[in-house]
């Protein structure tokens, strides 16, 4: 069952040097209980289109077009006490710093329990127990203790841990996990993406995993959405994406993965290859292929027209000329 | 926690002594001679030297000093040369009236200034904000007898709302009393206010760009509690902090204020004493004051505590 469909999401930003283009058109859906994965660099409007979809963007400054229905209904045109009832609720999220994320002067049990007060109109009580529920439920030890301390007594992972709590306190039916393994050590990466593929098992959310990092996305997306400069450049089925990379700009992502002992292979390049160059600046309108600029294989056409998402086989999208031909050979 | 107390007490012990030092020699190395003045003009010399002698004011720096400690120690803060009465039953007779008006001014200030600030700091930019950062720079620039006047003159004179002058104790009813106190307070908290607006929105603004607000809004919170919970209680160390300190703006204020509006408190007890150069009652005020401002700070400390899990002692 279809949950989300985003279509021709838009988002400028007012600056005092003009438009700023953070994103440009991306469409994608999400049924029910499956994951997405959204990847990246920095300026790509990965969180962007999050904090669109959570109507968490500046309304002084942000200007979205498009659509984003989501049970029905499109976000864009709620009011923003419409939206509230659904943030927290219906769609839950995770962000990427657990250290700075959560409120340093209110108890972890405040927190969770805050969020069930306000959409189940829970008791204190009532909360409190379910508080401690959700933190046992996220592998927390002696909740009981811990609902009690606060965030400057917890490391980085229990924190991120807490967030997840409170994204799913209210068993969302989207969860929106933006960056979350990022700032944690890669022990802990590990646990958490478990924890999460664990909870999306017995819950059946949907999860939109916003990573800038390929190689968290294998283990727990169905389907991925590579974005460059606010355009969606690829989309595929996880596997099929691994397997047969179309655009450069993906096949450069998925070389920059390390891989256990690659260097000593013969004929596998012994230094960790790279993406030349960065990420054109938004403030301009960008003509022809956003990536243009560093990609090796690119041609005059690439510089004056911008290639459109085309279907190339079963699920699997790509916006590139050139992706018939040569390249992804 | 209560070893903190009772460490933070101890060490108030130096500080208030060093203050008492210092009263006391600036009384000692001011000009003027109390035995004369007790004496009157038409006093001889040798009258003026027994007067001299019978306060001991012949005997050496530290012995005066160390003599006159130990008689503050014990509650004694010496007797008024002027009226004769203990310094004790003098600031006694008029305590009631300034800590009122202190109390009274800091609650007032502390209502209206908070939710200004705060409301600035959440419409940053737009005419409310402009609003009240007008209104502090008018605080902090009039000064305190100039509010005075003119809220006297129109509530008092004009209207007839209130009474010009004087002072209600809380014994004879309450509301006597709080509309006796009601203009002095409103004028005291002039500058008050904006210091206290002005902090809260400069703390308010900077906490409501942090990542925690942002998640309390993902949460579905509403503008209220995000900004009188999760904002506010992290705002609100810097808040506290110059509360407590603008309580030495406001014995200041007092003075002034218990002047203009002939409140019969310790301001113009000191002043009066000031004026006909009656030391020990203004030693006994001055070290009151200090006193008073040392425990204020230490109660600032523990609210610290209360408001930020992170403080700790």
């Amino acid at each position: 069952m279809e949950l989300l469909n985003v279509q021709h999401l838009r988002t400028h930003f007012r600056s005092a040097e003009g438009a700023v283009r953070a994103v440009e058109d991306v469409s994608f859906r999400l049924e029910t209980g499956k994951t997405l994965a959204i990847v990246g660099e920095s300026g790509s409007g990965k969180s962007v289109t999050s904090l669109s979809i959570m109507g968490l963007l500046d309304k002084k400054t942000a200007r979205n077009s498009g659509s984003i229905t989501f049970g029905g209904r499109n976000l864009l045109t709620l009011s923003e006490r419409e939206m509230r009832k659904i943030r927290g609720n219906e769609i839950g999220m995770v962000f990427q710093e657990p250290m700075t994320s959560l409120n340093p002067v209110l108890s972890v049990g405040r927190q969770i329990g805050e969020t069930l007060r306000l959409h189940q109109g829970l008791s204190r009580q009532a909360a409190r127990t379910r508080a401690i529920d959700l933190l046992r439920l996220v592998d927390i030890p002696a909740p009981e203790r811990r609902i009690d301390e606060y965030p400057h007594q917890l490391s980085g992972g229990m924190r991120q841990r807490v967030m997840i709590a409170i994204a799913l306190a209210c068993e969302p039916k989207l969860l929106i996990a933006d960056e979350p393994t990022t700032a944690l050590d890669v022990t802990v990466q590990a646990q958490v993406l478990d924890l999460m593929r664990d909870l999306q098992k017995r819950t059946g959310t949907a999860i939109i995993l916003i990573t800038h990092d390929l190689g968290v996305v294998a283990d727990i997306a169905d389907r991925v959405i590579v974005m460059y400069a606010g355009r969606t450049v690829e989309e595929a089925a996880t596997a099929d994406l691994y397997a047969r990379p179309m655009h450069p700009y993906t096949k450069g992502l998925l070389a920059t993965i390390p891989r256990l002992g690659s260097s000593l292979l013969p004929g596998e390049p012994a230094r960790l290859e790279e993406i030349p160059g960065q990420v054109p600046s938004l403030r301009k309108p960008i003509h022809g292929c956003a990536f243009a600029g560093r990609c090796k294989f690119s041609v005059d056409l690439c510089r004056s027209k911008a290639p459109v998402l085309e279907r190339k086989s079963e699920g699997h999208s790509v916006a590139c000329h050139l992706a018939d031909n040569g390249v992804s050979a | 926690m209560l070893n903190f107390v009772v460490r933070r007490l101890v060490s108030t012990i130096p500080v208030m002594v060093f203050v008492a030092l210092f009263v006391f020699s600036l009384i000692y190395f001011a000009p003027g001679d109390p035995a004369a003045l007790i004496a009157g003009d038409q006093a001889s010399a040798a009258e003026i030297e027994r007067i001299r002698l019978s306060l001991g004011l012949d005997r050496p720096f530290f012995l005066r000093f160390f003599g006159w400690l130990g008689d503050v120690l014990q509650g004694d803060l010496g007797v008024s040369v002027f009226s004769q009465l203990p310094v004790t039953t003098l600031i006694g007779q008029r305590l009631e009236p300034t800590l009122s008006l202190m109390v009274m001014t800091v609650v007032l200030s502390v209502t209206i200034a908070v939710p200004l600030g705060v409301v600035a700091a959440a419409r940053q930019g737009t005419w409310i904000d402009r609003f009240v950062m007008t209104f502090a720079v008018i605080g902090f620039s009039v000064p305190v007898f100039v509010i005075g006047y003119i809220l006297s003159y129109v509530f008092a004179i004009r209207l007839n709302l209130l009474p010009v002058q004087g002072y209600s104790p809380l014994a004879e009813g309450f509301w006597p009393f709080l509309k006796s106190l009601l203009l002095p307070s409103v004028a005291l908290s002039g500058v008050y206010v904006a210091l206290i607006a002005r902090i809260t929105r400069t703390s308010m603004i900077e906490v409501l760009s942090q990542d925690y607000i942002r998640t309390a809004r993902a949460k579905g919170l509403g503008q209220g509690p995000i900004l009188f919970v999760h904002a506010l209680k992290n705002a609100s160390v810097p808040i506290i902090t110059v509360i407590g300190i603008g309580i030495s703006l406001l014995i200041g204020g007092a003075v002034v204020t218990e002047t203009v509006f002939a409140i019969p408190g310790i301001g113009r007890l000191v002043v009066d004493a000031i004026l006909r150069r009656d030391y020990p009652v203004i030693q006994g005020v001055v070290l009151l004051f200090s006193l008073g401002y040392v425990l204020i700070n230490l109660c600032i400390d523990l609210i610290y505590t209360l408001l930020d899990p992170r403080v700790r002692y």
